[in-house]
């Protein structure tokens, strides 16, 4: 066991684990982030991307020991905390190994009805809500921070650009087409702000 | 939405719908409530299976067969493990039935020792342990032996028949006689895999009462509901499922989901514990269900105006190990297999048979897309040798009001194969662009190959052509499969004053979350935020039947909508108000009010599952698709890059839902026909990981454009017909024949590889790979 | 029993402490882990007992141009390649094979250094290495030496690099009038692994002039990334016309003897390849 240290969508993290431990692992089991998702374990699908010092990257293809010292971007940053029901923003582990068990994954449409929580979404969050950018949702996160690094790098709304720069992440539910739509007008909206 | 609230508000059921058969033009009104689903999924908070903590839960593993058939003789299990840290399950710890449950009672829980193995990946045993070095250590330490036995991976030599149906109309014989032109054909299609993102996972946790929850990623709770109660001997109380956020289905968690379901509740039973069974995606890919191979031969007759005199065609699909959904997926094919095409002579004969792979099952259109690849095909090939245009060939033979199919059912309403042809051509330039293509093709001797060798082509690199496609797609359930069901679904209005949607239709992304309560709260003409929706857990909803088949919308949509029009009657006649202004009141008054509405058969349907005649779905979707590609004339790689798709879905609920179905459903088709592809050796699937098994990426994605047509059913109240798995049908045939077009190449087996198109380019066989769904022997 | 499936790791941020570390010979080194991550999650190997992580030796980062050649040190990203001015003035052929592998993520991490010692048939940027004449420098506590990548890669992801050693950096060298080509058939448009990749370089002193100095090299075609000399003799000398291409493609498709496997056909893989040369000739000689 070695220590790491590095930030967390801005928190201050530090994990004793294997060196070897895959950075997925370390957030969704140490730190009790599980918006980033497993689709592979290979680096094919890119649904558990992240940004490591504002580079996207796969998250399963990661050890910790490379992390050291670093920051990293997931999707559990992007909204801010006052979207309502967006959980938590930084680690709140440890994770599997003490949190309390939920049996049901799933409940009312209580909270989340209606446009009222919105307001903590990012730029690009709301472009997926409005698009219908996101179907099962699995690709999402990964595809988010794909997207982001695209826009944080200053892409732009060209259909060509965003396909590849989300070649790396897979989506079986959409075709795309919406995911391309949503990342164009955010990229439009910011150049929009920015000017 | 106001339009149809204000329709609800003035009419009885069924006041929705326009004159039978008229096709409504043009797009929904509005676009539909942003998806409620949509913030948690956006923001990480949305719980998956793997997502879930169970303090104290255990990790699963399922030993599989390496063999494809053989005699399982014993499961040894090393003497220097120390097996106390791990719990061991056979079959001999299975409660109740060893058989997942499902048509037939063929397919074990767990091979039992002595048993027969019947395809590779089969599960014989399973493991649990605290952490997942000591279970890998543990899997290890297991060692299965076998005495193998001849396998057999050809249905066509399969003699284990799991269903077969045979029917038609008129006189082939006579018909053939005097056919201007008579064309055979034979079509091949391979395994495809859904590829869902999440791969599938189960947790199970062992109750007080000797029962199990399992919580899980699925499409349909009572499925796995029923499974559980019939392999652990459990009694509908004792066994509870709940669906955890689910990441894409497509079919791939209709009926696997039941076995591993099994697999969780054993282990939690003996380890008297929560045990997770989350498959990485190599588990997922080489042991779960895929698309069923299919061998489809045609024999067409025809004027030589164009118009079909006869058809004859048979099928074979290859079950894989065992029956699972075969019956039914075979039904749906014949049913569809003379495409949507008037035609007064035709015969049907359709079986599926058993080989020594894994199973097949559901996969989003169930049967349709492989015979209409094969009926779609053809048809371009008549039409070429009639020197008649594809879309005029269509024009002349599509399907008309009035009508009849080859089962006898008349088509009274709800037709809409020309309009969607119409408008697909007209947008997709179908016929400019065709034109085209064909004098680029003359210039340049079509293959682009230079006939003397095939290590040179011309000086054209890239060849592009459009093509063109149409199918059907029976709405709902097959024959009497909906009247079978009887779902119910409930709607409550709680003491509390609380409107509560209980159905066990399941979100995996289509929609169910966000339409049910639109339309529910469009029929109380309420706003959507007071209608909540209880969670898919048989603990808490009915069975409202499995979320397949694209019934969904159609046939839960239309009961919650009958089911909010009796609360809204209930509750106006008791206070003399309208619904959203007095249902509090009346709530708090009276009590919870719950409204169960059961289905009751469609007026003047019916279907003889005996003789295949009558109306085998209440009414039909259509599609038609034009395709664009380039064809690299060197390599035989293939880029689709724009697609139009005009689809019917009877009534759109949600434009952007419905579109997003459309774009989905189109690229998955896209996949099929071109890069998604499995090959087997002695059985196993070589293409069991993600980095061989290919599905299409953004820049292999093309520009789809989608026009929603309406042509409503009058036997809902909304007139929606579903529409997840219409664009699955005319998406590959579309493809096929762009290259076609492109090339003057028929590839007539999927996926149309390069490797195929190449072969076909160069005219050297050897180039293919073996026929899709063929096994190669060991080396 | 066997080694845990999440070994420790150590950090080193000097070479000597690499070197040191590596006179284990269970201990293996990791660069930017696209393929060692990819094989222990898939269980294709064993977990090293300990493992040395190359990430923070800055010393193999860089792109420099010294000495008529360009040097790349091993952990050099296929996303700094892409962006490097350097290799895109002088190395365009490496930049389109970078550009072809993956897709952001896997180039984000992946590294020019993992590539070579990876020695998959199928690596991308292998052929281009072996056509632009480049050479390994390679070092260990031992001292320093170098290697030309024709004899790099011995046998089927066996390479010349002992266990002790690590790949510190890829030279090279700069060669006025080289026109180079690239071809990756994949089996899609991103994130694949190729069916047949090649690249191909030649010295000519103006279109449809004779090319000297060829240099074809392939992959995905054999165990091992592979020169095809005998099509290279059959171009040397001669201008791109159609009798060169089709002597060149009949002498490619005689000359190789590719592997079937998941993602292809060996006739497949020969015909591309023969067809792919075919029209690099083509589009040199303008016909």
């Amino acid at each position: 066991m070695t220590t790491y240290r590095f930030t967390v969508n801005a928190a201050h993290v530090e994990v004793e684990v294997p060196g070897m431990r895959r950075l997925l692992d370390v957030l969704r089991e140490d730190l009790a982030l599980t918006g980033t998702k497993e689709g592979c374990g290979e680096g094919e699908c890119g649904a558990c991307t992240v940004l490591l010092d504002g580079l996207a990257v796969d998250a399963c293809l990661v050890p910790v020991c490379q992390v050291d010292g670093s920051a990293v971007a997931t999707v559990e940053g992007l909204a801010t905390r006052s979207a309502g029901d967006a959980g938590p923003v930084g680690p709140v582990g440890p994770g599997r190994a003490s949190s309390p068990g939920r049996a049901s994954g799933t409940g009312g449409l209580g909270g989340l009805g209606g446009l009222g929580g919105l307001g903590g979404l990012d730029g690009l969050q709301v472009a997926f809500l409005e698009t219908g950018g996101a179907q099962c949702g699995i690709c999402t996160p990964g595809m988010l921070m794909a997207a982001h690094a695209y826009l944080d790098a200053g892409g732009g709304p060209d259909h060509d650009a965003i396909r590849e720069a989300i070649a790396g992440n897979l989506c079986r539910c959409t075709g795309y087409t919406k995911i391309i739509e949503a990342i164009a007008l955010a990229a439009t909206r910011r150049a929009r702000s920015i000017s | 939405m106001p339009d149809l609230t204000t329709r609800a508000q003035t009419g009885p059921p069924g006041a929705l719908i326009a004159r039978p058969g008229t096709v409504t033009r043009g797009r929904a009104r509005g676009a539909g409530p942003l998806r409620l689903d949509g913030p948690a999924k956006l923001t990480g908070v949305a719980k998956y299976t793997d997502d879930l903590v169970f303090p104290g839960a255990w990790f699963g593993t399922t030993i599989r067969s390496t063999d494809a058939h053989a005699t399982f003789t014993a499961l040894d299990l090393d003497p220097a493990f120390d097996w106390s840290k791990v719990i061991v399950v056979t079959a001999a710890d299975i409660p109740g039935d060893n058989i997942v449950s499902s048509i037939k009672a063929d397919q074990p829980i767990l091979v039992p020792i002595g048993g027969e193995i019947l395809h590779h990946a089969e599960p014989l045993a399973l493991l649990a342990a605290a952490d997942r070095a000591t279970l890998r250590a543990a899997r290890r330490a297991t060692n299965v032996r076998t005495r193998k036995l001849p396998a057999i991976f050809d249905p066509l030599a399969s003699d284990h028949v799991f269903a077969s149906y045979e029917f038609g109309t008129g006189d082939l014989d006579g018909a053939f006689a005097r056919a201007d032109l008579v064309l055979e054909g034979e079509y091949r299609v391979g395994h495809q895999e859904q590829l869902y993102i999440e791969n599938n996972a189960m947790i199970a946790n062992p109750g007080d009462d000797g029962g199990v929850t399992v919580t899980g990623s699925l499409q349909c709770p009572y499925y796995v509901h029923g499974a559980l109660k019939r392999g652990l001997a459990l009694d509908s109380a004792q066994a509870r499922v709940i669906q955890a956020e689910t990441g894409g289905g497509f079919g791939g968690k209709e009926e696997y989901p039941s076995m591993i379901a099994l697999h969780a509740a054993l282990l939690a039973r003996k380890a008297q514990r929560p045990v997770r069974m989350i498959y990485d995606r190599h588990e997922d890919l080489s042991a779960t269900t895929k698309r069923h191979p299919a061998i489809v031969r045609h024999r067409t007759g025809v004027a030589r105006d164009g118009r079909l005199v006869a058809q004859e065609i048979e099928i074979v699909m290859d079950g894989g190990a065992y029956c699972t959904l075969t019956p039914v997926v075979l039904s749906r094919g014949a049913l569809h297999a003379a495409g949507p095409y008037r035609c007064p002579n035709v015969r049907v004969r359709a079986r599926a048979t058993r080989t020594n792979t894994p199973p097949n099952g559901a996969f989003r259109g169930f049967g349709a897309p492989q015979v209409q690849f094969a009926t779609e095909t053809h048809l371009n090939r008549i039409a070429e040798m009639l020197d008649l245009s594809p879309l005029e060939i269509r024009r002349r033979n599509v399907y008309r009001i009035g009508d009849s199919t080859p089962t006898g059912q008349v088509l009274s309403e709800s037709v809409a194969g020309e309009e969607v042809l119409e408008r697909a051509a007209e947008a997709g330039e179908y016929e400019r662009l065709r034109a085209r293509h064909g004098s680029a093709r003359r210039t340049r001797d079509g293959s682009g190959t230079v006939p003397s060798s095939p290590l040179r082509t011309g000086r054209d690199r890239i060849a592009s052509g459009v093509g063109l496609a149409l199918a059907w797609h029976g709405a709902g359930f097959t024959g009497s499969g909906e009247v079978k069901l009887a779902s119910v679904v409930s709607l409550e209005l709680t003491a509390e004053g609380v409107i509560r949607i209980l159905t066990a239709a399941t979100e995996m992304g289509q929609g169910t979350k966000t339409i049910f309560p639109q339309l529910v709260a469009e029929a109380l003409a309420v706003p959507i935020e007071s209608v909540e929706l209880a969670a898919q857990d048989t603990a808490v909803v009915p069975n409202s039947g499995p979320t397949v088949a694209s019934r969904t919308a159609m046939v839960v949509g239309g009961l919650l909508i009958q089911a909010a029009q009796q609360l809204r009657n209930d509750v106006e006649t008791a206070t003399g108000g309208s619904f959203a202004s007095t249902y509090r009141d009346f709530a708090r008054a009276n009590g919870a009010l719950r409204i169960d509405q059961r289905f009751e058969p469609y007026p003047g349907v019916r279907f003889d599952d005996d003789t295949y005649r009558g109306d085998a779905y209440p009414a039909f979707g259509w599609a038609a698709c034009v395709a664009q590609v380039d064809v690299d004339l060197d390599t035989g790689e293939v880029h689709v890059r724009d697609v139009v798709a005009a689809d019917d879905v009877g009534r759109v609920i949600h434009p952007v839902l419905a579109e997003g179905q459309v774009e989905g459903g189109t690229l998955q088709a896209i996949g099929y026909a071109t890069i998604e592809e499995i090959k087997l050796r002695d059985g196993r699937y070589l293409n069991d990981r993600l980095a061989t098994y290919i599905i299409p990426t953004a820049l292999d994605a093309p520009r789809i454009t989608t026009i929603l047509v309406e042509a409503p059913f009058s036997g809902v109240p909304h007139g929606a017909k579903g529409v997840g798995e219409l664009p699955m049908n005319v998406g590959a045939p579309a493809v096929i024949a762009a290259i076609a077009d492109a090339t003057g190449a028929w590839i007539t087996d999927l996926p149309a590889s390069p490797e195929r198109i190449l072969a076909a380019l160069s005219g050297v066989t050897a180039i293919a790979p073996l026929p899709p769904g063929a096994s190669e022997p060991a080396p | 029993m066997n080694g845990s499936l999440e070994p420790e790791a150590i950090s080193p941020r000097h070479l000597d402490e690499a070197y040191a570390a590596l006179a284990d010979p269970a201990t293996r080194p990791i660069a930017g882990g696209t393929d060692m991550m990819v094989a222990l999650a898939g269980e294709f190997a064993e977990p090293p007992p300990r493992v040395v992580n190359l990430w923070r030796l800055d010393a193999l980062r860089g792109i420099t141009i010294d000495g008529g050649a360009v040097s790349l040190g091993a952990l050099t990203t296929f996303t700094q390649i892409r962006q490097s001015a350097l290799c895109r003035e002088h190395l365009p052929v490496l930049v389109e094979a970078a550009a072809a592998i993956g897709a952001a993520q896997i180039q984000n991490r992946g590294t020019l250094g993992g590539n070579i010692v990876n020695a998959s048939p199928a690596g991308d940027t292998l052929p281009v290495l072996l056509a632009l004449d480049a050479s390994f420098v390679c070092g260990s506590s031992f001292g320093e030496r170098t290697i030309p990548a024709e004899s790099f890669w011995i046998d089927y992801r066996r390479t010349a690099l002992a266990d002790h050693e690590l790949l510190l950096a890829i030279r090279i060298p700069l060669a006025a009038g080289r026109e180079t080509r690239f071809r990756k058939v994949g089996t899609r448009r991103a994130q694949s692994i190729s069916k047949v990749v090649l690249a191909l370089s030649y010295r000519d002193a103006g279109p449809a002039e004779p090319w000297t100095a060829v240099r074809l090299a392939l992959g995905s075609v054999a165990a091992t990334p592979i020169r095809a000399r005998q099509t290279e003799a059959a171009l040397e000398g001669r201008p791109p016309t159609p009798e060169t291409a089709d002597k060149a493609a009949e002498t490619l498709a005689a000359e190789l003897d590719p592997i079937d496997d998941v993602r292809s056909t060996t006739e497949y893989r020969r015909i591309v390849a023969a067809r792919v040369l075919h029209r690099l000739i083509r589009e040199a000689g303008g016909w």
